[in-house]
């Protein structure tokens, strides 16, 4: 009985987009989550150098950074709930304001590694920076990504390629989309804030 | 009714970041119990991502509970490890 519920219930489950979209999504997290355990093994071996580096760091650049990172992941949220509700005149523009807010994600990043690097400040400076520039050098090659996969689809939307009963293109870019705003809802306080 | 859901999830995420960033991690709040809080809301603020925006809230149960298994490790790895390293003393 059991079975035949659950079986009644999976049929009606369904996962966004394709499996193996999933299947890289599950492995990029797994790979980052093995840098979240890095780092804080190497912080285990020098917390004051760390906690020193740390303080240099601002705030208001990472904190703004998830501001932005979540807003334009709920602009993708939109798209994918007007396509489902046929109002298709508006995905293209909520696709548009992702992608500025990704580029805004991508400007400000550049802002906050050019004042690391006029202070003097590199990936050889100590543990910490390593850990900060390949963490978040990494994910802002996630960004860059993303934002050439939201030109992608708001090219498509704008040609009316997306429906109700064909979204599923749109679908696994969203998916993409939200890991690397949830990657960063960890990183930010992994980086910035944990004292 | 859908797009009005996720967008009290959006709002919430919105202000759960600025009181993590803007005020629990301030110097008022003991640097442990301030930590563990932010990480706290973190995870869940990653949950809400998984079940809401990605939707994994009304996929195939195995699928919800890889995403979910991996929220509860990496946040715990995290703060496992944190709290097992001795305090940095303020300079």
């Amino acid at each position: 009985m059991m079975a035949a519920v659950r079986g009644g219930n999976d049929a009606a489950r369904r996962l966004p987009g394709v499996e193996g979209v999933w299947v890289f999504v599950a492995a990029d997290m797994v790979f980052f989550a093995l840098l979240f355990v890095s780092f804080m093994l190497g912080r285990q071996d020098a917390a004051a150098v760390f906690e020193a580096s740390r303080q240099t760091l601002d705030v208001n650049f990472g904190g703004i950074n998830t501001l932005i990172l979540l807003t334009s992941s709920w602009c993708v949220v939109l798209a994918v709930e007007a396509v489902k509700r046929n109002a298709l005149d508006r995905v293209p523009q909520f696709i548009a304001g992702a992608f500025v807010l990704g580029v805004a994600f991508m400007v400000s990043k550049a802002l906050e590694y050019g004042a690391k690097i006029k202070a003097g400040i590199t990936m050889l400076s100590n543990d910490f920076y390593m850990y900060y520039f390949t963490l978040t050098g990494i994910h802002l090659l996630h960004v860059f990504a993303g934002n050439i996969l939201l030109i992608v689809l708001w090219n498509k939307a704008r040609a009316r390629q997306f429906s109700k009963d064909h979204c599923v293109v749109l679908e696994c870019g969203a998916t993409y989309w939200h890991m690397v705003d949830l990657l960063w809802i960890l990183l930010f306080p992994l980086l910035y804030l944990l004292r | 009714m859908l797009r009005h859901a996720t967008t009290m999830v959006w709002m919430f995420l919105m202000l759960a970041t600025i009181a993590t960033t803007w005020w629990l991690s301030k110097d008022g709040f003991a640097p442990q119990v301030g930590t563990v809080a932010i990480f706290a809301i973190a995870a869940l603020k990653v949950r809400l991502v998984l079940l809401h925006f990605m939707e994994l809230r009304s996929a195939p149960l195995p699928w919800r509970l890889v995403f979910e298994a991996w929220v509860l490790l990496a946040t715990a790895a995290i703060v496992g490890i944190y709290l097992s390293t001795p305090p940095v003393t303020a300079a």
